[in-house]
C-alpha cells in the first residue's frame, strides 16, 4: 500500500505540474505582479480545462501525501519528491518541448537529491 | 527561442522572488500554528477543519493561495524545467528559518542537502527562463 501511495504522488505530482505548465502557456503570459492581475488570471484558470486538471492532480497528489503520512514516517515520502524532479524534466524536454540541456539535467539531479538528503 | 527583453527577464525574476517567499513565509506560518494546534493524524479531511480556528494556520493558508497563484503566473512566463530546480531554494530557506525561527535541529545531512540544492538552484538559474515559442497557439 505505501509503494502505491508512492506512485500515486509521484505521477500525479508530475501531471499535475506539466498540466499547469501546457495550461498557463497556452493562457498567454501574466505581464505583471499587480494583484489584479493575479485575479485576473485567477478566473480564467476556471475557464482552462488543463489548468483545471493540474489543479485536481495535484490536490489527488496532496491528499496520498497525507495519507503515507499516516501510515509512514516523512521519508517514505522523499522517493516520491525525488522521483517526481527527474520525471518532470524529462516530460518537460519531450511533451513541453523546452530547451533542456546538461545545466538543467545537473540542477534537475543535484534538486533530487540534495531534496532526499534535506528529509533524511 | 523567445527573446527577453532585461524588463522582462526582471519581471520574471521578480515573480521568481515572490513564489518563493510565499512559499516560504506561508509554510512558517502554517508549521508554527499546526504546533499550537497540537497532532491531528487522521485519514479523514473533515478532522483538519478545527485546525482553520488557528490565526497562524489560516495566515499559512491565505498567503499559500498566493503562492500557487503566483506560482501559476511564473508558468505562464517560464519553463517548468527553469521554475521546479529555481523554485528548489524554498526548501533551503525553509529549513534554514525552521533552524533559527523554529528551534528546528539540522543534521549534517540536511546541511549537505542545503548546499547541494544551492548548487542545483545556481546552475538552472544561469540559463535563460524561457525556452519555447511565445504564442499560444502553438504549444501542446
Amino acid at each position: 500500500m505505501k509503494w502505491i501511495l508512492v506512485g500515486i504522488i509521484a505521477i500525479c505530482n508530475t501531471l499535475g505540474d506539466v498540466l499547469n505548465t501546457a495550461g498557463m502557456k497556452r493562457q498567454g503570459e501574466v505581464e505583471d505582479l499587480r494583484p489584479q492581475s493575479l485575479l485576473r488570471m485567477a478566473v480564467r484558470i476556471f475557464r482552462n480545462p488543463l489548468v483545471m486538471g493540474g489543479l485536481l492532480s495535484l490536490a489527488v497528489s496532496f491528499f496520498a501525501l497525507l495519507s503515507l503520512l499516516s501510515i509512514a514516517t516523512v521519508s517514505f515520502a522523499v522517493p516520491a519528491t525525488a522521483v517526481s524532479y527527474l520525471l518532470e524534466t524529462l516530460l518537460a524536454k519531450y511533451i513541453l518541448k523546452e530547451d533542456v540541456r546538461w545545466r538543467r539535467w545537473t540542477a534537475a539531479v543535484l534538486v533530487a537529491g540534495g531534496v532526499a538528503l534535506l528529509q533524511w | 527561442m523567445k527573446a527577453q527583453t532585461p524588463l522582462e527577464v526582471h519581471k520574471t525574476r521578480m515573480l521568481t522572488l515572490l513564489v518563493i517567499a510565499t512559499n516560504v513565509v506561508g509554510n512558517i506560518f502554517l508549521s508554527r500554528g499546526m504546533h499550537q494546534v497540537g497532532e491531528i493524524v487522521s485519514p479523514s479531511p473533515l478532522d483538519y477543519l478545527d485546525a482553520l480556528a488557528n490565526p497562524w494556520v489560516i495566515a499559512g493558508v491565505c498567503i499559500l493561495v498566493i503562492w500557487m497563484l503566483s506560482d501559476l503566473a511564473l508558468l505562464s512566463r517560464a519553463d517548468l524545467s527553469f521554475v521546479l530546480p529555481v523554485t528548489a531554494s524554498a526548501y533551503v530557506l525553509i529549513a534554514i528559518a525552521g533552524h533559527f525561527l523554529l528551534g528546528d535541529r539540522i543534521s549534517w545531512e540536511r546541511w549537505l542537502g542545503i548546499v547541494i540544492i544551492t548548487i542545483g538552484v545556481i546552475l538552472a538559474e544561469e540559463t535563460p527562463a524561457r525556452t519555447t515559442n511565445g504564442s499560444p497557439e502553438k504549444m501542446p
